[in-house]
């Protein structure tokens, strides 16, 4: 085995154990936020140790050895500490061992998840604290990833830790009735780590793949602890058939390319098939959510060989259903588009009308987007070309600016050149992604 | 799940060149009370885990203005007009919402003067491109 393959496995390894650990301590020292510290400890002591000595023979019991230590030294300390004040009295500092319920080994990355993105989290510190805690990742490389500083992200990471102890969130799964929205929750915050690593642009770079790879681990292995649910195999399936694309929809520079000119030969025909069939058998099982309605639109995509073997149809069919499900403004965008590509684009103009008077898109650029493309699509360049200057000044995505900057000087050359005036049916369709928006606060772009 | 996503922003921090010569004029009370004001803004700022970097310049004497010359070589010129607004430093800070930017900016821009009172320097607050650009299918 050579160093480099061994450190591979070691990292998946650890990844793979790090929630099962923390469960475990958690378990015997009833201290969240002490634990999660802990057990960081030994996954750092774990990267050093095994690719040198060999990964032990129960990986998961030496881990589970090293943090109960260093919790040993951390509980050692703190009681001297309070030995020394005079008001030592117990604070809310240990979680009651009464919270604790009586479930098993299995449920505790689940139990775990739900902590992580409790929604009296805001989004980012959820993603930092899940990351940490359920994916193993190290506070440096989460800071990395999202290119704030690690001191930063640490700071953030402890907060988390705090208003989870502040709000008492017992260590145990949700009731049934809590149980939907809090897997809502933490569906979100996976969406948003995939989101966040598929589409990422802070400055030049487009895509960070660990976030995404990250985020799919993690939901595949929701899936395998709740096969039965719908809108995680929804999810999961989401992910792969847009993951699928990934090579595709860059060019050399990292610039845009649109689903229409992408290159379908790199599109990775594995994640299609294995996101098609799982968003398949979940849609046949009966109850339908908004994440196997976007994976079914994104399979029928992925299953044209040319943009223009595109079944609008179904995917306009799709956007009605998903339409009656959410009052997400982006949902009705991509209705817009849909209708447009269908009935042509004064109807998806007609629909966008509807859309001007929303307050949630006041400002938005993906409004002027969108009309720009239709105006386009409609033959009317110098409202199209209005449109697309517009959105490009009040994007705040460097790539995406770019793209739609070269949309409108495209347009305004060829009508210098008193080139065509043919509607560009291929067109730049795009889909808005649907989960990101409802983190959005209203009229912020 | 309450919050919008991160974005960045950055604060710059403008003072008339004139002003910020004065600076290093002002009694060392005033100084040392300006520059522990600062001080204390970064580290709370790193502690509620907002601050992405923050930098100090150095006087407008230390600056040049640069330009390409016909070949290519720089061709720098230290003039700079008296009444021209000079960036004397800057906070770039990861925050859910532009009122954030602009609350951290107010704080900032009551930073001690001459004998103590605030300054009220314009922050110009602008979002960085930053933000994940949007998915096209």
């Amino acid at each position: 085995v050579t160093p480099a393959l061994l450190d591979e496995r070691c990292e998946h390894l650890l990844r793979e154990l790090a929630p099962q650990v923390l469960g475990a301590v958690i378990r015997r020292f009833h201290d969240f936020a002490s634990a999660e510290d802990a057990v960081q400890e030994a996954l750092v002591a774990a990267t050093m140790q095994w690719p040198r000595d060999g990964v032990p023979e129960n990986p998961r019991a030496w881990l589970i050895q090293v943090a109960s230590r260093r919790m040993t030294d951390h509980l050692r300390g703190e009681m001297a500490r309070r030995r020394r004040e005079t008001a030592a009295m117990q604070s809310g500092y240990v979680m009651p061992a009464a919270c604790l319920g009586n479930e098993t080994d299995e449920d505790d990355t689940l139990i775990l998840l739900f902590m992580c993105c409790h929604p009296s989290l805001s989004s980012s510190s959820a993603i930092a604290l899940t990351l940490r805690a359920v994916g193993g990742l190290t506070t440096a490389e989460i800071a990395h990833a999202f290119l704030v500083p690690e001191a930063t992200m640490a700071q953030r990471i402890s907060r988390a830790k705090r208003s989870i102890k502040d709000s008492g969130v017992p260590f145990r799964l949700p009731t049934s009735e809590e149980r939907a929205q809090r897997l809502g929750a933490v569906l979100h915050v996976l969406y948003l780590i995939f989101n966040e690593g598929y589409t990422s642009s802070s400055g030049p770079h487009l895509q960070r793949l660990e976030l995404s790879r990250e985020a799919i681990r993690l939901t595949r292995c929701v899936h395998s602890l709740l096969p039965e649910d719908g809108e995680v195999a929804g999810l999961l399936a989401l992910m792969l058939l847009t993951d699928a694309r990934r090579a595709a929809r860059t060019g050399p520079d990292g610039e845009l390319i649109p689903l229409t000119t992408q290159d379908r030969m790199l599109w990775d025909q594995k994640e299609i098939s294995e996101g098609t069939a799982l968003v398949s058998s979940a849609l046949s099982k009966g109850s339908i959510g908004a994440y196997q309605l976007q994976a079914a639109i994104a399979a029928v995509h992925d299953e044209a060989p040319r943009a223009a073997d595109t079944d609008w149809p179904q995917i306009l069919a799709l956007y009605e259903l998903l339409k009656r499900m959410s009052e997400n403004p982006m949902v009705m965008l991509n209705h817009a588009i849909a209708a447009a590509m269908v009935h042509g684009p004064s109807n998806g103009l007609e629909l966008l009308r509807a859309l001007d008077s929303d307050a949630r898109l006041a400002g938005h650029h993906r409004l002027d987007a969108v009309r720009a493309h239709l105006l386009e699509m409609a033959g009317d360049h110098e409202a199209a070309i209005t449109h697309y200057r517009v959105a490009a000044g009040r994007t705040t995505s460097i790539p995406e600016r770019n793209y739609l900057m070269t949309q409108a000087a495209r347009l305004s050359e060829s009508a210098t050149t008193q080139e065509g005036t043919i509607p560009r049916m291929d067109g730049s369709v795009r889909d808005w992604p649907v989960a990101e928006w409802t983190t959005r606060s209203a009229g912020t772009p | 799940m309450k919050g919008a996503e991160d974005m960045k922003y950055i604060l710059m921090m403008n003072t008339m060149k004139a002003g910020c010569e004065g600076f290093p004029e002002w009694p060392k009370k005033d100084i040392e009370a300006h520059i522990a004001f600062m001080k204390r803004l970064n580290k709370e700022l790193r502690e509620s885990g907002e601050l992405v970097t923050a930098e100090g310049l150095t006087f407008p004497d230390q600056a040049k203005l640069v330009r390409a010359g016909k070949d290519g070589t720089p061709i720098t010129d230290g003039v700079f007009p008296e009444s021209k607004e000079f960036l004397a430093g800057y906070w770039i800070v990861d925050v859910e919402s532009p009122e954030q930017a602009y609350t951290i900016a107010a704080r900032a821009s009551a930073a001690p003067g001459l004998g103590g009172a605030p300054l009220n320097m314009p922050i110009e607050v602008r979002p960085v491109m930053s933000r994940p650009c949007d998915e096209f299918v």
